[in-house]
Parts: structure tokens; sequence; C-alpha cells
């Protein structure tokens, strides 16, 4: 099995990847990257949204083909070209959104399309016995003639973890396993990693939680923006520098310069929460926002980002609490609400929640304006060419095309029409998460700049980036959150990359035993 | 909710309604007339066996009335006009019934079409082409017929199981047991659970989709075999809007049109529900046909809005946060 | 779903044109048209006034196909409609007698709207209740039986004419006039296209999803009812049995034609039109034609077959994979 030109890795190499490369359109997803997973090794593949980390796994696994570099199995170079394929040779995938049949029982899970049967009648009883059997190595003792849906979300993961191994997988990939299970079933979870390590299977790991990192994993890969940040054994790395290779470029490298910061009391308050919340969804929080400043939030993928600006704008309701703007309390109960009130937001999720991918450019712009204008005051065509074109200029829309479906344009210009639609609505207050994600270099730095501009023309910013180059350099505050609550507020000229840094990784019992 | 939590409702109404119609007239719970029940409704509950495999995959199947009305033209041609034995035409009938499922089957997988509009079409095509066989009700005088509908097993009390009673008893069974105990059965409920979910785990996706479309038509064909024995004719007409029957009887059975649950025993009793209205009806003497259809529509609306409710529900109950860690409070 | 710079409505031309002119191949008279007692006769017209209630149906069809929904209870709600009409025709003036039957078509919109969109049912489960149910709804209004009546200003509803034009095809011309109107010239189509283009993006944006989608299950029924009305008054007396039956179906079919995706997103009125005129012109050629109608279904299979390969997302993928094979085996 062992090979010499095996990576520094003290065991035989079992996935070896090499310079992979996989662009869609302009945007380089994966810049040539490494990564080598040895036999029995956990190995953490860690990175922000848009990272490149599901890009790999969907290589790997057959889901996309690349455009350039080797994947290694065991030293035989393969090329899936389905799940099915990679699962034939040995790789399988469990997803966070665990890829069974919620309504099929735990047993026919386990062994669907290779139930033992006789004279073609699947023996149930045989089938739950192998099935019990199987899963009691694993720590569990369930009924396997019930549903898959009535058990948690751990024994779902370790269902399909089950039925990977037993179909002879020699690599596990987990995607996030463990962002919906609770601390006593993680500890199940690593419980049944660690036997599979110890039996040779080699394991990624795709996790934002860092703590899970330093106590489960061998090793730790990080990407960022598609390309390798570096690999490391995790016993040697401390924390903040594991933070410092997936947020920050070198400190030395700031090319922004930041914001001029005036002091806050200087703006008047539009819109304030108090003590705003969800049980289980985000800790009560407290936020003021004031015109013609721009509030960053900075924190871990899974912090409470995005739980903060779907509270904000109403598309999750908040259970405690208050909100009020220009000193009157206001109802938040939909983004309908949000909208009235003269809020926006650009969220995350640019093709499922963003745009409307089949109407042209100007009906995307028009939309948010239309819907708050209601249905009885139509904008005439001619007022909706002028606004479209005026934003086209404005942002520099290309191509400058009014008439064009949105879903052509390329996510950068899909980005600026969606910053035109609520712009469009003269708001007071924008929310915009992750706006440079996926985009290419060019239209970042445009976005920023836009940002900046917005912002001088007295409107409230609410920006959420996981580049926190970027976030310094355009937001007079800074809040940053961890584990799902507001912890720190940074003001002024506190405002800086390692300041934030640390505010991520402190209070972290990890991070001490391993600097230590 | 639960497969047998539905079963259980279907047939506590089933129940119910039966005993108070017995109350109203007693001659209702007598063997007659339970047997005549599975009697009249046989070919549906046959169609309706088919139509649980298509919509437990996440499908639908509107084409299957056409089919039984085609199937009995062609049954009657054969056998009257072109001197065809009847156990070949039926053999014949069966294997043009398969090509025209597997075919319908293959456009909606390959081409990835809505079933919906696809068996539109197959409903258009069957009913097209048995007008174009014949437009009148032809007469089935074949000696098999007369010895088929003179046989039945007596039952005390009066009642007559039929041939055809029987047969759709036995169909129901083969297809209770092809369902719930063999892996094509499982696979069926697995596409109903995610189409994409199932591929992964390597089941053929799309030979299974064929297949099930497929099944549905064949035991479409039987049913039209079933209905040309009980109408003795075959004419192009027949079992216009059975889909919607069948649709129903599923629904009333506790099958979600979603997919991914359903079973051939509620199937059953949601069959066996609206024959019973269609008996009080004819009972009562002095109510129309049509409080049939009302009542089958007020009973697919409780049905439905029991099932949205316990579905949101359970949906409640089961909310969990969606962080690992409980939130801490932490400034 | 297939991205492209939209060039609407070419092929749905083309298809008309092209079945106009079998259709006056088979029937050289087909294009003739004389006026008698101020009303115009002919083939053509005889294709728009027959093929109106399928036509005005799939006005309200298109709307509610376009959020992504679908309403099988038209032709049930036409019964329901044509059955109050006919009640109440001999014993009311005509805008009494249209506006209970308008009233009753909004009624069973709204029904259907309320299940889909606040209790969140398929639409499929939820219109197949009234669908099942509406029928019976409307034998009981005409206890059975077919309810004739006599009231000249009703029947002139079905066999009258306005400028020359059957009543009927004025209506259905009026009709489209005031849906573009109430569509394009408001909001609601841009909201509408939106909702059913990605519904939750259009959430996002403060669209409210719920009031579009009622509203367009409620037009649905507005149209059913006023199709109901005038089959009514075409025969003049309901058959709570036969009116509207399977022409759920048709209008469907007609906005499926008409190159609206049942899936939802962009709609266009017209084309729907012009789909139930196509469906309508093939049915007319193929009675001139001297062939069997019992043809008609089958060609109509053969025309929903057609449109949905032609319109199949899988159709670019199965071109492309063909490609590939033939270059990987030479």
């Amino acid at each position: 099995m062992s090979d010499s030109s095996a990576p520094p890795a003290t065991r035989p190499a079992l996935l070896d990847i090499r310079g992979l490369t996989k662009s869609f359109g302009a945007l380089k997803a994966l810049d040539d990257v490494d990564f080598t997973l040895g036999e029995g090794e956990i190995h953490a593949l860690l990175g922000e949204n848009g990272a490149g980390k599901s890009t790999l796994i969907k290589v790997v696994t057959g889901v996309f083909a690349r455009d350039a570099g080797t994947v290694r199995l065991a030293n035989r170079e393969i090329a899936p070209r389905s799940a099915k394929d990679a699962l034939d040779a040995g790789i399988a995938t469990v997803y966070q959104e665990v890829n069974l049949l919620p309504n099929l029982s735990v047993a026919q899970n386990l062994y669907l399309g290779r139930q033992p049967t006789r004279f073609g009648v699947v023996r149930e009883a045989e089938m739950k016995r192998r099935a019990h059997a199987l899963l009691l190595d694993y720590g569990l003792d369930i009924d396997v003639g019930a549903p898959l849906a009535s058990y948690s979300v751990a024994v779902q993961h370790i269902t399909a973890i089950a039925r990977a191994v037993d179909l002879s997988a020699r690599v596990l990939i987990l995607d996030e396993p463990t962002a919906s299970l609770d601390r006593h079933e993680v500890e199940i979870l690593f419980k049944v990693m660690r036997k599979l390590a110890a039996d040779g299977i080699g394991i990624v790991f795709v996790s934002h939680f860092l703590d899970q990192v330093y106590e489960i994993c061998d090793r730790v890969t990080v990407l960022r923006n598609g390309r390798l940040i570096g690999s490391r054994e995790i016993a040697q790395l401390p924390r903040l520098d594991l933070i410092r290779m997936m947020l920050g470029r070198e400190l030395a490298e700031t090319t922004h310069e930041r914001a001029a910061s005036q002091p806050d009391t200087a703006r008047e308050v539009c819109v304030s929460f108090k003590g705003f919340g969800k049980q289980g969804y985000l800790a009560p929080f407290d936020l003021e926002l004031r015109r013609g400043e721009v509030v960053g939030l900075a924190g871990l993928l899974g912090s409470g980002r995005t739980e903060t600006a779907r509270l904000v704008f109403g598309a999750e309701r908040a259970d405690s609490g208050a909100a009020t703007v220009d000193g009157k309390a206001i109802r938040l109960n939909s983004p309908r609400d949000a909208a009235g009130l003269g809020f926006g937001y650009c969220p995350e999720e640019r093709k499922t929640e963003g745009i409307v991918a089949e109407l042209t450019v100007r009906e995307n712009i028009v939309l948010a304006l239309q819907a708050r204008r209601g249905l009885h005051r139509p904008l005439s065509r001619r007022e909706q060419d002028e606004i479209a074109l005026r934003y086209i200029r404005m942002l520099d829309i290309r191509p400058p095309d009014p008439e064009r479906p949105i879903g052509l344009l390329s996510g950068g210009n899909q980005q600026k029409a969606l910053l035109a639609r609520w712009l469009a609505t003269s708001p007071k207050l924008l929310v915009l998460d992750e706006p440079t994600r996926g985009i290419d270099v060019g239209a970042h730095a445009e976005i920023i700049r836009l940002v900046r501009d917005l912002c001088e023309q007295g409107l409230a910013l609410l920006v959420i980036s996981s580049e926190l180059d970027e976030i310094v350099t355009y937001s007079n505050r800074v809040i940053v959150l961890r584990d799902r609550a507001h912890v720190e507020e940074l003001k002024g000229d506190a405002v800086e990359v390692s300041s934030i840094l640390a505010a991520i990784a402190a209070d972290a019992p990890a991070a001490q035993e391993v600097a230590s | 909710m639960k497969a047998s939590t539905s079963i259980a409702i279907t047939a506590v109404v089933l129940v119910v309604g039966f005993v108070l119609c017995a109350l109203q007239f007693p001659n209702i719970a007598s063997t007659r007339v339970v047997a005549n029940l599975l009697t009249d409704n046989a070919f549906l509950g046959i169609v309706a066996a088919g139509m649980i495999f298509v919509i437990i995959s996440g499908g639908i199947d509107l084409s299957v009335g056409s089919v039984i009305g085609f199937t009995t033209v062609f049954v009657a041609l054969a056998v009257e006009r072109w001197g065809i034995p009847p156990l070949a035409a039926f053999a014949l009938v069966l294997v043009l019934c398969a090509l025209f499922g597997a075919a319908m089957g293959a456009i909606i997988h390959v081409f990835d079409l809505p079933p919906f509009i696809v068996t539109l079409a197959g409903m258009f095509l069957a009913r097209g082409v048995s007008f174009l066989l014949s437009t009148e009700s032809i007469p089935i005088t074949a000696p098999i017929y007369s010895a088929v509908s003179d046989f039945a097993i007596r039952l005390p009390g009066g009642g007559r199981l039929t041939a055809i009673a029987i047969a759709m008893l036995v169909i129901l069974v083969v297809c209770a047991l092809l369902l719930h105990l063999t892996r094509f059965g499982a696979n069926v409920y697995a596409l109903g659970g995610s189409r994409a979910a199932t591929a992964l785990m390597g089941i053929p996706v799309g030979p299974m989709t064929i297949r099930i479309y497929m099944l549905s038509s064949v035991l479409a064909g039987l049913a039209g075999i079933v209905f040309s024995f009980y109408t003795a004719a075959g004419y192009s007409l027949s079992a216009v809007g059975v889909e919607l029957d069948t649709i129903a009887a599923v629904v009333i059975g506790g099958t979600l049109l979603t997919g991914g649950q359903g079973s051939v025993i509620g199937t059953f009793l949601g069959v066996l529900i609206q024959g019973m209205i269609q008996t009080y009806i004819n009972f009562d003497g002095t109510l129309s046909s049509w409080w049939t259809k009302i009542a089958t529509g007020v009973l697919l609306f409780v049905f439905i809005a029991l099932q949205q409710g316990l579905m949101a529900l359970a949906r409640r109950s089961s909310v969990k946060p969606a962080g690992a860690k409980p939130v801490g409070a932490s400034t | 779903m297939t991205l492209r710079i939209p060039r609407r409505g070419l092929a749905q031309a083309f298809a008309l044109i092209v079945i106009l002119m079998i259709d006056r191949a088979v029937s050289p008279q087909f294009f003739n048209l004389h006026l008698q007692d101020g009303r115009l006769f002919g083939s053509v017209i005889d294709v728009l006034n027959r093929g109106t209630p399928v036509a005005l149906l799939s006005l309200g069809m298109v709307l509610v196909i376009a959020t992504g929904g679908i309403d099988l209870s038209v032709g049930a709600v036409m019964a329901i409609a044509g059955a109050t009409a006919a009640s109440l025709a001999d014993t009311h003036s005509l805008p009494v007698v249209i506006a209970s039957a308008l009233a009753v078509g909004l009624a069973c919109g709204l029904w259907n709207g309320i299940l889909v969109a606040v209790l969140r049912i398929q639409p499929i489960v939820a219109t197949l209740i009234l669908m099942v149910a509406g029928r019976g709804i409307a034998q009981l209004i005409t206890e059975g039986r077919i309810v004739t009546f006599t009231s000249p200003d009703l029947v002139w509803m079905g066999n009258g004419a306005v400028f020359g034009l059957p009543t009927p095809v004025a209506i259905a011309i009026g009709m489209l006039l005031l849906t573009a109107a109430v569509v394009r010239g408001t909001a609601l189509g841009l909201l509408i296209e939106a909702t059913g283009g990605n519904a939750r993006a259009s959430e996002l944006s403060g669209v409210g999803t719920r009031a579009m989608i009622l509203s367009v299950y409620i037009w649905c029924g507005i149209c059913a009812a006023l199709a109901g009305v005038i089959a009514a008054a075409d025969i003049m007396g309901a058959d709570a049995n036969n009116a509207g039956l399977w022409l759920e179906l048709d209008a469907i079919l007609a906005v499926v034609v008409g190159g609206t995706s049942l899936f939802g997103g962009r709609f266009s009125l017209v084309l729907a039109v012009a789909g139930a005129l196509i469906i309508q012109s093939m049915n007319t050629g193929i009675l001139l034609s001297g062939y069997p109608p019992e043809l008609n279904l089958l060609v109509k299979a053969v025309v929903v077959l057609a449109v949905l390969l032609a319109q199949s997302p899988r159709l670019g993928d199965i071109q492309r994979f063909t490609a590939r094979w033939r270059r990987t085996k030479p």
C-alpha cells in the first residue's frame, strides 16, 4: 500500500489529489489545489462558504467534472462521473441533509437494493437482524423497523455512515455532520469516527465548529477563495493561526485604506433593536444602526451572522425583544413588513433567494420597488426603463442590456442588479449578506466601492462578510459573533483584523490547550 | 403521519359509516349487499391497486380510465369480430397495455416531464384509439363470459361472491405482497421519498419508473377485462372519469399525493367507502346520485385537511434548534 | 428551464397558420364569410365561437399555471355557474343572473385559493376536491334535471351578435382585453411571474405571494363561471352532467401549447388564447375533412407530446449526450 512519494503524513496515502482546478465561467472555484488523506486519518477540510470545499467534494465524488488535476485512490487514478461511480470506487459522502429516505425504515435504508430475499420476498426478520447487529457495532441499539424520520439526525448520520462502510467505502466524506447535533450526539458520532479511523478508513471532516476540529482531527487543510492556504498537523497549529488561515490575509498585506471613522454620536440612530432574538436560533442582541454608518458582522460560518440578517429583515420571526425605526415601535413579522419600513436585504444565496432567473434585468431591478408600491400603482414601462438604465449605468452592470434574462449574467453582475433592486426603493437600511461572495476580483473591488458610496449617501448598512480585510475597510463598527450570539463590538481604532481575530478566537478552551 | 394511523382512521370512517347506514337501513348489513359492493367496485379496486404504486412513487396516472375503455373495446372486437379466442385476446391486450405504460414511464423519466401532463396525453391517446376502433357498444357473447358471470361462491345470507370480486381480492393481495414484501416495493417507496437519494443509493431510477407505469397500465388493462365481464360489452366511453374516482379512493385511503407513503389496504378501504356512499344513496331512493360526488368531495377535503394538520403538528414538535451548542450568553 | 432571448409566439403563430391552411385545403370554403341577420357566418367564425369556452378558461388557467399551480376544477365550476344562471334566467334580469353566476365562480376560486395559498395544499389535490364535488353541487342546483330557459336576454349571450360577431366571441375578446388590462395595466403580471419564477426570492423582495396566489385562483373561478354561463346560454339550458366536461384538460393543454411552463414563471395571455384556437381549429378541421371526430383525441395527444418534448429541459442534455457519444464512438 505504501508509496515512496507519500506526503509528509506518517500514514500511507489513501486519497491523493494534485493540482485540482475547476472554473465556473470566469470564476475559479478551485485553483491548483492539493489534498492528501492518509489511511485511518481524520482530516478537517476548512474554509468559509465559497472557499471551494464543496466544489472539491463534488469533483472527488463525480458530481462535477474537473478542468485539470489528478485524483488517486490507493495509488490508482480515478475519474468518477457520478456519485454512484465514486461509491463503487470506495468514496462515500454523507451530507448534512442526510441523503437517505426518511420514509423508509432504518433497516430498509441500510439494505435498499440489496435486501436479503427468499423467492423474491424480502426476508424482513433477517434484514432487521442484520441491521440491528450492524448498528450495534456503532453503539446504536435501536428498533431498526421504525422509519428513519422518527430518529434524531445523529442516528440518521450514523445509519448513512454504516451503509457507506458496509458498501466497502474506504474514504468517508462527512459534510457538516455535526451542524444539527447536540453535544451528546456529537460524542456518539465522534466515537464512531474514531472506530472507523482505527479500522483504516480515511475520513474527511468538513465543519465550522473549530472546537470539534481540534477534538477529533489529525490534520487540517484550509481553502480560501478556491486556493489552498495550507495543510497542517492540528496539534501544532494554534487556534489564532488557524482562524487567520481561514479569514485573513497576512496582516501586513492590508491593501484597502480604512474608512474615515467619525464618532458614532455624530450620526442619528435610525433603526434600533433591543433584546431582539429567537429561541434556539440567535441569542437576544441589542443593535443600533445609524445613518451613514456601516456596521460589519464578523464571525465564522454558523456563528449567527446570517441569522442576524434574517431576523433584522423579518425573514425569521423574532420571539423576544423589540425594534424601533426613528424611535417608533414597529411590527417586523415578514420581509414584506421590512420592505415597507424601508429595509432591504441582499441574501447570500443569490440563485435561490435573490434573482428570478427567468425575468429580465429590468424586471428584477424594479421588483422590490413595485412590490412596495402595490398592485394598483404600477411603474410604467418608461419608468421601469429609466430606473433600470440608471442603475445599469450607475453600477456598471454588464452587458448593459435591461432586457436580458438575469440568469444569463455573471455572478457579480447579478449581485449588482440585486443591489439595484433595493437601491431603487431608496431604503433606510440595507442588509448585505456576503455581497462579494463568488464574484471575480474586478467586480469585488467595485462592490466595495459601492458600499462606501452608499454609506456616504446617508444609508445605514449592515454588512456580513468572511473577508476580514474587506470588513475592516468599510465598517465604522464591527460586531463579532460566536456560537449564535453577539459577543463583542469593536469601534473606531479597534476595528482591525487582528482584534477581530482575537475576539473570534477568544474564550475557547481548546485554543489554549493547543497554544500551550 | 404513520401509515397505520391513517389506515386506522380510514377503517374507522368505514365502520362508523357502515354502522350508521345499517342503523337506518338494516338490510344493508347483509352478505348480499356487501358481496354486491365488492362486485360493483371490482374494476375500481384493481385499477386503484395500480394507482397506489404510481402515487407512492411520487407520480400520478391520469390515463387509467381511458386504458379501461380501450381494453373493453379491444377485447370485444377481438372476441366478437376478429375471432380471437378470449384468453389470447386478454393476453394480447395486456401486452399492449404494458407497452403503453412503459412508453409513458420512459417519456417521464428520459425527458424529465411532469407525470401529470404525460399521462394526460396518454389519456387522450388511449381514448382516441378506442374511439377509432369503435364508437358503439359491442355486446360480448362468448361462452366464457356467461360461464364466468354464472360462477359465484354462495355466502350464508344469500350473498354471491362473484368471480370478478374474487379476482379483485386476489389481485389486491398480490399487489399488497408486491408492495410491502419485495425489493421492488421498497424501491417504490424510496422513489417517492426522494428520487435523488434513491439514485445515489444505486437504485436504477429509470427502469423503476418505467416498471411502475407499466404495472399501472397492466392493472388498468386487467380492470378493463373485469369491466367487460361486468357489463358483458365493450364500449369506448366506458370508465370515463375513473381516474378521478381512483385518485379519490387513494387519498381517502390515507395516502398523500406527494408520494413516499400509502398502502394497498388503505386504498381498498377508500374504494369501499366510495362504494358504501353509493349503496346508501341507492337504498335511500329519495337522494339523488349527485350526493355521491358531494360526499366524496367532502371526504376528500376532510382527509386532506386532517393529514395537512397532522403533518404541521409533527413538524412543529420536531423543530430542533439549528445550532449544535446551547446559545450562550457571553458578552 | 431554458434561458434564451425570447422570440415568443412565433411557433404558435406558425402552428395556427399551418393548421388554418390545412383546414383551407380540406374545405375550400373555410375562409368564406357571409352576413345574415346582422351576424357573420362561416367556418372561421365557427372556430372562434366554439373555441370561446376553452379560451375563457385558459385566460384564468394561464395565470394559475404561471404561479406554478394548476386548477382542475374549472369544468365543474362551469357546470355550477351554468346551473345557477339557468335556474335564475326566467325569473330575474340579465345583470342579476350574470352577477350571481360570477359570484358563484368567485366563491369557488376563493375556496381553491384558500386551500392552496393558506392551507398550503398541493394545487392538484386542492382543486381535485371541487372537481369531484362541483358537479354534484351543480346537480343539486338543477335538482338533477336539465334546466331549460327561454329568457331571450340570456339566449342572446350564447346566440346573439355584437357588431356582427357572435356574442360569445365578443365576450371572449372583451375578457381578453380586460384580463390584459388588469394583469399588464397593474403590476399583477410582473408580480405573478416573479412568484412563479422564484417564490422565495419574491417573498424576500417584499412581494405578497399569498395574495398573488389567492387572486389568480379567484380570477380563474370568475373566468370559468363566465364560460359556464355562455355554455348554458348556447344550448338554452344547464346540463350539470356534461357542461364543461373535460374542458379543464383542454384549458391546461391550451396554456401549455401557448408556451407557459407547468413549472410557472413567464406567461402570455394572448398565446394561451392562441393555444385554445389552435386546438379548436384542429377539431374543426377534422370535422370539415370528413374524418371521424374521434380522431380529435389522437391528434390532441400527439400535439401535447410534441409540445412537451420541444419544451423538455432534458432535450438539450440529450443532444449533448448523443454528440459526445458520437465523438467517443466514431
